[in-house]
């Protein structure tokens, strides 16, 4: 269990997170959701101890993230960042790096690192692209690429900031079904959403931000049952029944 | 029509997994030319027989043997490493700052070691360790400001390069005033400042040769990190890398390269920026690959150039910075524009 305990962070005087408690299972989808600049990258990047917290503290299966070193962390939790440079590499050498975590002398990937950066390839359906230079893909392939380079590093979660950005509506829910599939093989999936029905559909919980804090962690269904949705982004959200939902015609109407 | 299609993409790829095998054979050829001609040929018409046997019957008191242990070797030794040093150095400093347009000329780190150069020279030391020590500090100053003012203004791509032909043109004109105030600096003249062989002397070459054969060796067992650089550096931290330090570790190194060669041979710009992008163009831009290639071509061309500028206006010498332009820029702008079919993100 990924843990969150009271944590708070500033930028000089600006407090980003206030006093933040959350909790991420393994085998749970756990979507991130609220609106621009709440806080929620700062949240993601905590929570893998790149950022240093002005108070609380965050535990990974009971240990402290500050007392483990950058590559146990890397081993444990894999990122996903937004912003993702296109390296000049194969699709095939940069889902390899996903071993680096593991790289010791000598400073070489071994038979077994291959092995496992094939079965990720295998995994996202991106096998026939091994050998093809990261720049020659489209965006749902290159994001694919990164999920294996993520899964290459086999970890017991992934934090991903927003998925679905630039991600037409098929790729984005080929991805999300993806990411169901790794929850379901018992991964921690914790993820950064824009998309309100999409995340409500896919995760098993969702934790909703609001100006640095936390205001629920809950299920779906319980949250569409609270105003919660109303009061942090000022629409209204259906339920379309069998777990599906939408935003309330009304409100898209009066914009 | 869909195996016909398969078939070529299977050779294609197989043309493109061989491809690289090909490039480091094709470069170590090249190399191995280069130096055999950089003994062979220069402005004195000696025979490689003859300078064997001088040697071999111990007389290394005849012209001969003086011609290939004082000047050929030490000077196409000279060629070797400096070309090795600033093309690895170039190829890792583009990788660090992630910027392709960097190299060790352009942002500043050869001028950074020229100015403590010619410092030296104005204080009397002009070989040894003293001087490579003193030539990597000049260097890695320069791409260390550089480096922090990057970081700390959050300056584009585009600024770094600006910020670093500043830097570049200021530490230019304090070198000018250093030896206009002390004009009996021998070596700092014009071939200095374009680089040149002819006042190599085994008392520069040894220690920059130790110092960047290290460099090169430790940069090799480090390609994976600098790979995770280009990865960006949230990607690089959620695999574990200590992003910052380990580009201080790369701009370290790369000033230990570049320090070294300009301790040699001056001011030789342009390798730095064309053996890497060649390199990468034409094999790979893989680290594993990168850093070996772009020292085995580097090494290649430099001695090349080298041995050219020797004997294409003989007895007369053109700095081999000047005969390197001609070479490379034609060649570089037709790599540019023919290299791995002009679909890459340069």
């Amino acid at each position: 269990m990924l843990e969150l305990k009271n944590i708070s962070l500033c930028y000089g005087k600006k407090t980003v997170l206030d006093g933040i408690t959350a909790c991420f299972e393994k085998g749970k989808l756990t979507s991130i959701i609220g609106v621009n600049g709440c806080g929620k990258t700062t949240l993601l990047r905590s929570a893998l101890g790149m950022l240093p917290l002005a108070r609380g503290e965050i535990t990974l299966d009971g240990r402290d993230l500050r007392s483990m070193s950058r590559n146990e962390i890397a081993r444990k939790l894999a990122y996903l960042p937004q912003g993702k440079s296109t390296p000049d590499m194969t699709v095939e050498k940069m889902v390899l790096h996903g071993r680096f975590p593991y790289l010791s002398y000598p400073r070489r990937y071994s038979g077994s690192d291959r092995e496992l950066a094939r079965a990720a390839m295998q995994t996202v359906g991106i096998t026939d692209l091994a050998h093809e230079p990261l720049s020659t893909l489209s965006g749902g392939m290159r994001q694919n690429a990164y999920i294996a380079m993520a899964l290459a590093q086999d970890t017991d979660y992934i934090l991903l900031d927003e998925p679905t950005t630039y991600l037409d509506i098929s790729h984005q829910l080929d991805l999300m079904k993806l990411l169901r599939t790794l929850t379901s093989d018992g991964k921690g999936i914790v993820t950064v959403m824009h998309d309100l029905p999409m995340a409500l559909k896919f995760s098993d919980e969702l934790l909703v931000m609001d100006n640095g804090k936390v205001m629920m962690q809950a299920k779906p269904s319980e949250i569409c049952n609270t105003s919660i949705i109303k009061d942090v982004f000022d629409v209204r959200i259906e339920s379309l029944g069998d777990g599906r939902y939408c935003y309330s015609s009304s409100d898209v109407a009066s914009r | 029509m869909r195996a016909g299609q398969s078939h070529t993409k299977y050779f294609m790829r197989s043309l493109r997994k061989n491809r690289i095998a090909y490039v480091y054979a094709a470069s170590v050829a090249v190399l191995l030319l280069s130096l055999l001609l950089g003994i062979l040929l220069g402005s004195t018409k000696t025979s490689l027989s003859d300078m064997l046997s001088a040697i071999a019957r111990g007389d290394h008191s005849s012209p001969a043997a003086r011609i290939l242990i004082y000047v050929r070797l030490p000077r196409v030794l000279g060629g070797l490493i400096c070309g090795m040093a600033l093309a690895v150095s170039g190829a890792v400093i583009q990788a660090t700052l992630a910027n392709r347009l960097a190299s060790p000329s352009i942002i500043g780190v050869n001028a950074g070691a020229g100015l403590a150069v010619a410092l030296c020279s104005a204080f009397g030391i002009i070989g040894g360790w003293r001087l490579s020590l003193l030539s990597f500090f000049g260097a890695f100053m320069t791409v260390m400001l550089v480096s922090i003012a990057a970081k700390k203004w959050g300056a584009s791509r585009g600024t770094v390069i600006l910020l670093g032909v500043a830097l570049n043109a200021f530490l230019g004109a304090v070198t000018d005033t250093v030896t206009t105030f002390v004009p009996e600096i021998g070596i700092i003249n014009n071939e200095f400042k374009v680089g040149d062989f002819s006042s190599v002397t085994y008392q520069k070459v040894i220690p920059a040769a130790i110092a960047i054969v290290i460099a090169v060796i430790i940069l090799q067992t480090l390609s994976n990190e600098l790979d995770l650089l280009t990865l960006g550096d949230e990607n690089a931290q959620g695999l574990g890398l200590n992003t910052g330090v380990m580009r201080v570790v790369f701009l370290m190194l790369s000033a230990v390269l570049a320090g070294a060669a300009v301790s040699v041979c001056g001011l030789l710009s342009f390798v730095g920026l064309l053996v890497p992008h060649a390199v990468r163009r034409i094999a790979s831009a893989e680290s594993k690959h990168l850093i070996p290639l772009s020292a085995i071509s580097g090494a290649a061309f430099v001695t090349l150039c080298d041995t050219l500028s020797r004997v294409l206006f003989a007895p007369y010498e053109l700095p081999v910075g000047i005969n390197m332009a001609f070479l490379g820029a034609p060649f570089f702008v037709f790599i540019l524009i023919k290299g791995k079919g002009g679909h890459r993100n340069a």
